[in-house]
């Protein structure tokens, strides 16, 4: 079974990605995306050490959730300090350690915290253990930290390690 | 009324992509300039991209959600080209306005 189907949900994934591209629902294209999402996981199986699993689904939509709140927020702040000019903004670069342990999680991380409020992802320490951000406009850079790890990496590690160990 | 609704739609977005673009040539250092199109431009593309689904799903027969597609693919690359834009100005020593944290891709000397 794990042989024959190494990434159930990279499957239903990509299943779900070719009836979009399709952009119709028929039998035909239902059977050929099932297909396509059995295939392309054995052709990239190097990206994909490990198998993904996800074990609150809740904690999944609820972070979310979360995201779709704070890149509406974020894109507000950037657009109104962009408009009050660039003079009263205060740049940083901020170390954030993670927690985190596996790539997947480390990624969606970076990918979060670049769509997010005010910072960008700019650099992973070579050990995993640091990611460096720059945020546009901060005051007190230890409370974004926090933030950070309270808001984005708790869930993400809840939903992608927790109980892997 | 659906019109009206569109109309926000698009104006929103549009006002967002221009802010996001004004803040490319506004801001003074590269990594500052970084934060217009990742996120002014993302949430303006957003409205421009649900306003289209919208319209397609109205006026024509079926839901369209190419525009889902084009979210999530903007979604993933974004942010990805915005990190690999950074690492390389700290790869390069580009001017900041704040100090840059240590290369650690440089060659050991």
């Amino acid at each position: 079974m794990r042989r024959l189907l190494p990434h159930p949900l990279l499957t239903v994934s990509l299943a779900l990605l070719w009836l979009l591209l399709v952009n119709q629902l028929t039998a035909g294209h239902v059977v050929l995306g099932a297909l396509l999402g059995w295939l392309i996981p054995f052709a990239t199986s190097s990206f994909w050490p490990e198998r993904i699993r996800i074990h609150h689904p809740l904690t999944l939509l609820r972070f979310l959730g979360v995201f779709v709140i704070d890149i509406v927020r974020g894109s507000f702040l950037v657009a109104s300090l962009i408009l009050k000019g660039p003079k009263r903004l205060r740049p940083a670069f901020v170390e954030v350690p993670l927690a985190l342990e596996t790539d997947l999680a480390i990624g969606l991380l970076a990918n979060t915290i670049s769509l997010t409020p005010g910072t960008v992802s700019a650099n992973l320490s070579a050990d995993k253990r640091t990611l460096i951000v720059h945020t546009l406009d901060t005051g007190d850079a230890a409370a974004l930290v926090a933030e950070i790890k309270q808001r984005y990496e708790m869930p993400l590690k809840k939903i992608f390690e927790e109980g892997s160990e | 009324m659906i019109d009206i609704l569109l109309s926000v739609l698009i104006l929103t977005g549009a006002i967002f992509t221009f802010i996001g673009s004004l803040g490319l040539a506004r801001l003074r250092d590269f990594y500052t300039r970084l934060h217009g199109p990742t996120k002014a431009t993302t949430l303006g593309v957003g409205c421009l991209l649900i306003a289209s689904a919208v319209y397609f799903s109205v006026r024509e027969e079926g839901v369209s959600l190419h525009e889902v597609l084009v979210t999530l693919f903007l979604f993933i690359t974004a942010p990805v080209s915005a990190h690999l834009l950074a690492k390389a100005a700290l790869h390069l020593k580009v001017r900041s306005l704040v100090a840059t944290p240590p290369d650690n891709d440089a060659p050991a000397e």
